[in-house]
C-alpha cells in the first residue's frame, strides 16, 4: 500500500531523517514510535508533502508520489491528523465536515449555489459515526478537547482515505479518554478499511493495537516488527523502553 | 453553545436599498452627497473584508485597485468616450486583472510579509499614477470625468425631476446593491466555505485537498475586482480620479473602517464606513483635532468591542437575550 524508500531530510546539517525505509501493508496497523526529537513527526511531514525529501521515495500503490503537495496528497488518499489539534475553529462542528467534503469532491469552485445545502445528510452520518452527532452544531472552537480530535478525525474521513496517518492521536488525553479514543479508532479502522500509521507516546497503547511497530532513534530506524518482536529487541531495551542489560 | 442566527433570515441588503433609495427625495443635498459617499465607501470595505474577514488576509494595499478602478473608468470615459455602461464593468475586470498579477505574488509570502507586499504594490502603482502624466495626468490627475448619462432616472414614473446628484446617487446605490448581493452568494457559497477553511486553518485547508494560494488568489481578485467599481464609481462622483485614491492613507483608512464596524459579520464594514464618515462631517464641523477624536474611538473600540461596532451589538443582543431567558422558562 505506502511503501516509503530510505526517505532522508537534514536541516541545516542536522540530519533529523536518516534513511528510513517502511513498508506497510493494506489494513495493517502500524505504530511509528521512539522519543522526543527521533524524527516522528518530520518522517510523517515528508510522507504527506509537507517537507520535501533530500533523498529516498515515498510509493503509493506504486506510484511515486514524493515531493507532492499537500494538497495533491489528499486528493491521492492520505488523510492525516496533527499533533497540535487542527480543526476550523470558528466553523460549527457540521461545517467542518461538510467542508471537508466540498474540498474532495471538488466542490470548491462553485461560486453559485448554498455550501450549506450540501452533503448535510452525509456529514450528520459522519459525525455519528465518530461520536459527535449531538454537538454538530456548536462551533468547533469551543469543543473540550477530546471532542476536537474525534473531530479532526471526522475531517480526515471526509477525504475518503485509504492510508490514514495519526500523529499522536492521543496527545493530551486522559487515560479514559485515550482508551475511548483508541477504540473509536480501531472500529473506524475496521469498518472502512483503512490502513493506519500513527505515532504515539503511551506505550500500552502502541502494543495492544499496533500489527507492526518502527522504532525510530535519532533519525534512524532502530529496530521494525511486530511488537512481540520489538519487545524482544535487546537495542531497543536498551535505547528506549528504558531498561538496563 | 449555538451558533448566533440573528437576523439571518432578513434580507438586510433589500431593506437597506429601499431605505437609502428615499434619501433625495426626504434629506437635502448635503445629505445625498454623504449618501453617496458612504455607498461607495461600502462597497471598498465590503470588497475588502472578503479578503480579512473571510479568508483571513491582511491587504494593507487594497487602495491599488480602487484607484486602477477609477482610473481605468475616468481614461475609458474622458479620453476614449467610452459609455459609462461599458467602461463601469471594465473597470472592474482591469481592477481584477492587477490584482491577479500583483495577487499571484502576494499570495507566496505569509501574514505580515503578505501584507508588506501588497503595500509595496500599491506605492507602486502610486508612484505610476503620479509619474505618468501622458495618460493618469501625474500630480494634477484626471479632472472632469464625465457624468453618465442618468436621464432615463428621471423619466422612471414616480421619480419626477432629480439633479443629476441625485440621479447619481440612485445609480451608485443600485450598483453597490447589486455587487453586495452578488458577494453575499460568493461567501455562502461552497466557495466562500473554502476561504473560511482558509482562514481558520491553512494548514489544515491544504490537507482537505485545498491549493491554498489558488483559493487565496481567487479571493484576492475577486475583492480587486468589486473595489475596482467602487473606485470607478468614486471617480465620477469625485469628478476626477487622483493618485492619492492609491496612495497608502488610503489602504489604512478602508482597514480601519472595515475594523472599526467588525469584521466578522458582512455588515460589520458598511456600519464602520457609515460611523467614520459621518463621525468625520459631524466632528470635523466642532472642531480640527478629527484624527485626535478618531484616535480615541478606536482605542475605546478595539479595548471595549473587539468585534468592532457590530460585533459589540450583536454580543449586547445576545447578553440581553440570555438575561431574559430565564423569566420565560
Amino acid at each position: 500500500m505506502l511503501d516509503v524508500r530510505k526517505l532522508s531530510k537534514a536541516f541545516a546539517g542536522f540530519v533529523a531523517v536518516d534513511a528510513v525505509s517502511l513498508a506497510v501493508e493494506t489494513r495493517q496497523t502500524t505504530a511509528v514510535i521512539g522519543p522526543n526529537g527521533a524524527g516522528k513527526s518530520t518522517f510523517f511531514n515528508l510522507i504527506t508533502g509537507h517537507l520535501r525529501p533530500d533523498s529516498g521515495q515515498v510509493l503509493l500503490d506504486g506510484r511515486d508520489i514524493t515531493g507532492t503537495p499537500p494538497h495533491r496528497i489528499c486528493r491521492l488518499g492520505i488523510g492525516r491528523s496533527f499533533q497540535r489539534t487542527n480543526i476550523f475553529t470558528r466553523l460549527s462542528v457540521l461545517e467542518n465536515v461538510q467542508a471537508a467534503l466540498l474540498a474532495h469532491r471538488g466542490r470548491g469552485h462553485d461560486f453559485w449555489s448554498r455550501s450549506e445545502r450540501f452533503y448535510r445528510d452525509e456529514a450528520e452520518e459522519l459525525l455519528g459515526s465518530i461520536g459527535l452527532a449531538h454537538q454538530a452544531d456548536s462551533t468547533a472552537g469551543t469543543l473540550a478537547y477530546g471532542n476536537q480530535k474525534q473531530l479532526e478525525l471526522g475531517i480526515a474521513l471526509a477525504s475518503d482515505p485509504q492510508v490514514l496517518l495519526l500523529d499522536e492521536p492521543t496527545a493530551g488525553m486522559s487515560a479514559t479518554e485515550t482508551r475511548e479514543a483508541m477504540k473509536l479508532l480501531e472500529r473506524i479502522a475496521g469498518e472502512r478499511g483503512l490502513t493506519l500509521i500513527f505515532t504515539e507516546h503511551d506505550m500500552e497503547v502502541v502494543f495492544s493495537i499496533a500489527e507492526k511497530i518502527a522504532v525510530l532513534h535519532q533519525g534512524r530506524v532502530l529496530a521494525k516488527g511486530t511488537p512481540a518482536e520489538v519487545r524482544a529487541d535487546a537495542e531497543v531495551r536498551r535505547v528506549y523502553l528504558g531498561e538496563r542489560p | 453553545m449555538n451558533r448566533v442566527a440573528l437576523g439571518r433570515s432578513i434580507p438586510w441588503t433589500l431593506v437597506v436599498f429601499l431605505i437609502a433609495v428615499w434619501v433625495p427625495a426626504l434629506g437635502s443635498r448635503y445629505d445625498t452627497f454623504l449618501g453617496t459617499q458612504i455607498a461607495i465607501d461600502a462597497l471598498f470595505v465590503v470588497s475588502l473584508n472578503l479578503l480579512l474577514g473571510t479568508t483571513g488576509l491582511v491587504s494593507f494595499g487594497h487602495a491599488a485597485y480602487f484607484g486602477i478602478g477609477a482610473y481605468a473608468c475616468g481614461i475609458l470615459m474622458k479620453t476614449y468616450g467610452v459609455p459609462f455602461v461599458i467602461a463601469f464593468p471594465a473597470a472592474a475586470l482591469i481592477a481584477a486583472f492587477f490584482a491577479l498579477i500583483f495577487g499571484f505574488f502576494c499570495v507566496r509570502l505569509s501574514a505580515l510579509y503578505f501584507a508588506m507586499l501588497t503595500l509595496a504594490f500599491a506605492q507602486i502603482v502610486w508612484a505610476i499614477c503620479f509619474k505618468w502624466n501622458a495618460v493618469t495626468g501625474g500630480d494634477e490627475g484626471l479632472p472632469n470625468i464625465p457624468y453618465p448619462k442618468l436621464d432615463w432616472i428621471s423619466s422612471l414614473p414616480g421619480l419626477g425631476d432629480l439633479s443629476i446628484a441625485d440621479e447619481f446617487y440612485l445609480l451608485t446605490i443600485l450598483m453597490v446593491a447589486l455587487s453586495f448581493a452578488i458577494l453575499r452568494q460568493v461567501i455562502r457559497s461552497p466557495f466562500g466555505r473554502m476561504l473560511t477553511t482558509i482562514r481558520d486553518n491553512p494548514e489544515r485547508a491544504a490537507f482537505i485537498g485545498l491549493n491554498v494560494r489558488a483559493y487565496e488568489l481567487a479571493a484576492f481578485v475577486v475583492a480587486g475586482g468589486f473595489a475596482g467599481l467602487a473606485g470607478a464609481l468614486y471617480g465620477i462622483f469625485n469628478r476626477g480620479a487622483f493618485a492619492d485614491y492609491v496612495f497608502w492613507s488610503k489602504s489604512a483608512e478602508v482597514l480601519i473602517m472595515t475594523i472599526l464596524g467588525g469584521i466578522n459579520y458582512f455588515w460589520g464594514p458598511p456600519v464602520g464606513a457609515f460611523a467614520l464618515v459621518w463621525l468625520n462631517q459631524e466632528i470635523t464641523s466642532y472642531t480640527q483635532y478629527w484624527p485626535f477624536v478618531l484616535g480615541v474611538v478606536l482605542l475605546v473600540l478595539l479595548f471595549g468591542f473587539p468585534g468592532g461596532i457590530v460585533g459589540g451589538l450583536v454580543a449586547g443582543y445576545e447578553r440581553l437575550r440570555r438575561m431574559l431567558r430565564p423569566r420565560h422558562a
